[in-house]
Parts: structure tokens; C-alpha cells; sequence
């Protein structure tokens, strides 16, 4: 989220105090004092964690504490985890395993590469999953792994998501 | 000078290759820890030599190459393992006979007789490790011996003493690591070739790297005990080889490990314990520029630490030369305390 400033003091605990108020987490914040903008306004970037649910009325709570909002970018899904799949990738319905990961509502495949050999040979699929959070993610493994022992097929994990 | 008497049971590769290595290395470790290690007794399947007044090591190691150990001057015809080692005059067993991991025989027999007629233990053999590790630490305990066996896990690659030595004051919070050679050899082939697993395997044969069954490798078996002897030792767990969970590499494609390189990784067999769950040897993802993508024939261990924090080592995990570093180090250990 991009902010703008006055450059008075206490402004910063105004944009700061609301996020902590809906359980946001905050991840970073840059403040460039040495930036000003045209309107003589004080440049700050905030970066947080938070239910976005809770979004359209964090933004109304710091608008009313007189916070101008220059920017906000969304990352619903942070956390990324790369995996291969080995065995009958297409035989076994790739299309829904997709589908049962994307349905959670909390994950979903992000991008998705298959390698087949000849006929007769196990054919290959990385998928790159992307979900909510770390224990989202933890849910999404753990969905994939039941998925890959319910079709017999041979599922590497990546040793960063354990 | 202090002089310790050994006995060396199981005489291949790795047995005659210490006494090889404590032949060349006696005046080396004499002047520096003041310790003289003299072969009294070799013990071997069909016999064995018992020598009180010291066996010439490297003597022994040629005839050994030269398939007449028995034309020793002091070879006993059909005297077993056990009886020299109840009966020998000795302060240490170095044990290196077959790894058996269903009853751990004849090693666990041996480890067993030794203890019991006080002699201290040093071993690369996995086999008593992972079915009877409590037993044999509370023997040893018991008559006052010690118990080492830094070669089974990772031949030369220092960790079992590198926690005991010089991590004191850590806790260990988890284990992950490469743990059989023969498997990071194949792996790595695969990929940087592209070549099918049936056909770097039987190169693997050819080179010595893999045995003529390698299913206790390539299935994860190896790992899989050797990860159990580090949760038993270092994390104080009590777990055996059937807790653990166990997926081997024979399934791992040159397509696979194609798209895996594509995006940055590379596929490794790794055992890993994590916060005292059960141990778990799988094929996976390790990104290449990760401490534990390490090439060819290559161990690797990676232990987080509460004070230290991550904490890698990397070694040969196999080889005479390089697995009787440890032995040697395990014994030296024994007599600097
Ligand atoms: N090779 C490595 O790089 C390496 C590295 C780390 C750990 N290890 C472990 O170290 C141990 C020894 O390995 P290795 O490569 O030296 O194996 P090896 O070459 O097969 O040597 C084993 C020796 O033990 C003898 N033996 C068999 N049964 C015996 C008995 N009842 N009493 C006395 N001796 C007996 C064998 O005799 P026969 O030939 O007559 O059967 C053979 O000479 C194994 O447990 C292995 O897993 C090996």
C-alpha cells in the first residue's frame, strides 16, 4: 500500500494504528522523508499481512484519520511452492487435480509444465501452487499428497516448503 | 606412550582398509596424541589370527588383497569371531562385517561379546545400529565401555562427533541430508546427461559405485538407517527402521529431473527428521543453489542448531581410505578422553 503523508508528526501511528486494529500484520514500511511529492506530502510504502476481507474497511478507517491512499496492490496468495508429480499424469486426470486444489478457495495452481516421454513411460508434471499463507500452504501439500497416493502417482516435494 | 591393543572382526573392504590405515598412520598419531594402536587379532568368517605380541597391519592388508589371509603364520582355522573376541587380550573391537538389518547379525553378537568382556567399540556396520541401538548403549554403559560408530553414517563425513565435540551446548531441532552416495551418483548422472535411470545405473555397477542388487540403496533402505541412527544418537529418539517413511529413487525420470532443472532445482534423495517426527527419505526438490545440492558420490548433512543455527557438513560417504578417517578418528577419541 503506497501512502501519502503529511508532514506532521503522529501521521504514521495514524496509518500504522488501523492495520494493527483488523490483525494486520505489518511486513515492512518505508518512509521517504527525503521524497516529497508535489503537494509538499511525505511518501510512505507499507507492506502487511492481513484477512483481505477486512480490506474495504481499513481503507475507510485510515481515510477518516485523514491518510491519503495513493496505491494499493494486492497479493491474495503469497506463499509459492514448486513440486513434480511422476507417474500416469494424464491418464489420471491432471485436469482434476487442478481443480480439486483450485477449489479450496485458499490455493491454487499457479502454473502447471508436462514432460511425456514415449507411450509406456511414466510421463512428468511440475506444478507451482500458490495459496494464502504458510499454513494454507501446509493444507495445499497435504491435499496434493493425498491426491498423489489416492492416483499412485509419485509426488516431490520441495525441501523449502517442509 | 599409551599402548592399545585392537581387534579388527570382519576383514573386507573397510576392515582391511583400517588396518592399512593405522599401519601408515601409527607414527603420525603416536607423536601426536602419544597413543600406540597395535592389531593384535583379525577375526573372519572362516578363521582367524590372534597374534598377542602384534600383527604387522599392513602385512595383513597385502595378503588380504592377495586372497591368503589364511597363510598368515598366526592364521587359526575355523576359530570364530566371537571366541577371539571373548577370549583376546584387547582393549577395542573395530567391527566391520556385513550390514544385516533384519536380525543385525553376526555384528550384533559381536558388539555384544565385546561389551561384555569390557572392550570399547568402534563400527561402520549399520545393522546392530538400527535394530538394537538401546540395548547396545545401555551394554556399553553398563560395563564401562564406550560405544562409537561415527563410519556407520556418511563413511567419512564428520557428525556424530561433530555434534558430541564441538556443538555441546546446541540442541539439535533437526536432521536433512544425503545419506547414500550411490543414489546422489545416479541422480546427478541422470540430470546433467539426460539419461534413463536403468542405464546409469548399470554404469554405476560397472564402476563399482552401486552393487550387483542395489535395492538397499536405490530403494531408500540405506538412508532410511542411517537417519535412524542419527535420531537415536543425536536427537535421543527411540525409533527403529520400521517408523521410518521411505520412498526410493527408482522412479525418478529424465524428463523429471528435466523440468525440476528448468525451473532452478535439482531432485536429491534426502532423509530428514524434523522436530522429532518420524524419519522420512523421499526424493525431492532442492533448489541448486542450496547448500544441500551437492554432485556425484558426495554426502551432505545439514543440522539446525538452537545457537549455532544451520550447521552443513559434506564428505565421501564411502571408500577404505575415507571411511577408516572416522574409524580413526572414533578410536583416537576414545584415548585422548
Ligand atoms: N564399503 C564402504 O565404503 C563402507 C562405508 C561405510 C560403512 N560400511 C559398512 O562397513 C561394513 C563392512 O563393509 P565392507 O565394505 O568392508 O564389506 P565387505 O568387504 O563385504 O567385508 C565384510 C567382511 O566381513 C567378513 N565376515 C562375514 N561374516 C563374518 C563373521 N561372522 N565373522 C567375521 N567376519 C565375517 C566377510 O568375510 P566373507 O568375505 O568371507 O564373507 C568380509 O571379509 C558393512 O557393515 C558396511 O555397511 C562400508
Amino acid at each position: 500500500m503506497n501512502l501519502e503523508l503529511k508532514d506532521m508528526p503522529g501521521q504514521l501511528v495514524l496509518a500504522l494504528q488501523p492495520i494493527s486494529e483488523f490483525g494486520g500484520n505489518i511486513v515492512s514500511v518505508l518512509h521517504q522523508r527525503d521524497k516529497k511529492t508535489p503537494r509538499g506530502l511525505i511518501p510512505v510504502q507499507i507492506t502487511f499481512e492481513m484477512d483481505g476481507k477486512k480490506l474495504e474497511r481499513l481503507i475507510n478507517r485510515m481515510k477518516s484519520n485523514g491518510i491519503t491512499i495513493a496505491q494499493i496492490g494486492e497479493d491474495r496468495l503469497r506463499e509459492k511452492a514448486t513440486m513434480i508429480l511422476i507417474g500416469h499424469i494424464i491418464h489420471s486426470d491432471i485436469r482434476d487435480t487442478i481443480d480439486r486444489i483450485d477449489s479450496t478457495g485458499y490455493a491454487e495452481v499457479k502454473d502447471l509444465a508436462v514432460s511425456m516421454p514415449g507411450v509406456a513411460q511414466h510421463s512428468a508434471a511440475r506444478i507451482v501452487i500458490n495459496a494464502a499463507g504458510k499454513k494454507e500452504m501446509q493444507n495445499a501439500i497435504q491435499l496434493l499428497r493425498d491426491i498423489a497416493r489416492e492416483k499412485e502417482l509419485l509426488l516431490i516435494e520441495s525441501i523449502e516448503e517442509a | 606412550m599409551k599402548k592399545v591393543r585392537i581387534l579388527i572382526i570382519g576383514f573386507g573392504v573397510i576392515g582391511s582398509g583400517v588396518a592399512r590405515a593405522i599401519s601408515e598412520k601409527r607414527e603420525f598419531i603416536s607423536d601426536k596424541y602419544g597413543i600406540d594402536f597395535e592389531v593384535v587379532g583379525i577375526g573372519e568368517r572362516d578363521g582367524c589370527i590372534v597374534c598377542p605380541e602384534g600383527i604387522d597391519a599392513m602385512e595383513a592388508y597385502k595378503l588380504k588383497q592377495d586372497g591368503t589371509l589364511n597363510k598368515h603364520p598366526c592364521w587359526k582355522d575355523g576359530v570364530s569371531s566371537i571366541d577371539l573376541i571373548k577370549g583376546a587380550n584387547a582393549d577395542i573391537v573395530i567391527e566391520a562385517t556385513p550390514t544385516n538389518i533384519n536380525s543385525g547379525e553376526p555384528g550384533l553378537s559381536h558388539m555384544m561379546a565385546a561389551f561384555n568382556t569390557k572392550k570399547h567399540v568402534v563400527t561402520s556396520n549399520k545393522g546392530p545400529l538400527t535394530i538394537a541401538f538401546q540395548k547396545l548403549k545401555k551394554t556399553a554403559e553398563k560395563n564401562g565401555v564406550q560405544f562409537r560408530f561415527e563410519a556407520a553414517v556418511g563413511g567419512a563425513m564428520p557428525v556424530l562427533n561433530l555434534v558430541r565435540e564441538t556443538l555441546q551446548a546446541n540442541e539439535i531441532l533437526s536432521i536433512e541430508g544425503i545419506l547414500n552416495g550411490t543414489c546422489n551418483y545416479i541422480l546427478t548422472r541422470m540430470s546433467t546427461e539426460g539419461l534413463p535411470y536403468e542405464h546409469v545405473l548399470s554404469e554405476a555397477q560397472e564402476l563399482g559405485i552401486a552393487e550387483a542388487d542395489p535395492t538397499y540403496d536405490v530403494d531408500g533402505i540405506d538412508t532410511a538407517c542411517k537417519l535412524v541412527i542419527l535420531a537415536n544418537a543425536i536427537l535421543g529418539m527411540n525409533v527403529s527402521y520400521k517408523d521410518a517413511d521411505v520412498t526410493g529413487i527408482t522412479q525418478i525420470s529424465p524428463g523429471a529431473l528435466k523440468l525440476a532443472s528448468d525451473d532452478g532445482y535439482v531432485i536429491k534423495l534426502i532423509g530428514e527428521i524434523k522436530d522429532r517426527n518420524r524419519p522420512r527419505v523421499a526424493p525431492r526438490l532442492v533448489p541448486k543453489d542450496h547448500p544441500l545440492a551437492v554432485g556425484g558420490t558426495l554426502n551432505v548433512i545439514s543440522l539446525r542448531t538452537d545457537l549455532a543455527g544451520e550447521i552443513t557438513v559434506t564428505g565421501k560417504g564411502a571408500g577404505a581410505i575415507e571411511t577408516s578417517s572416522s574409524i580413526l578418528s572414533d578410536l583416537i577419541s576414545i584415548y585422548k578422553a
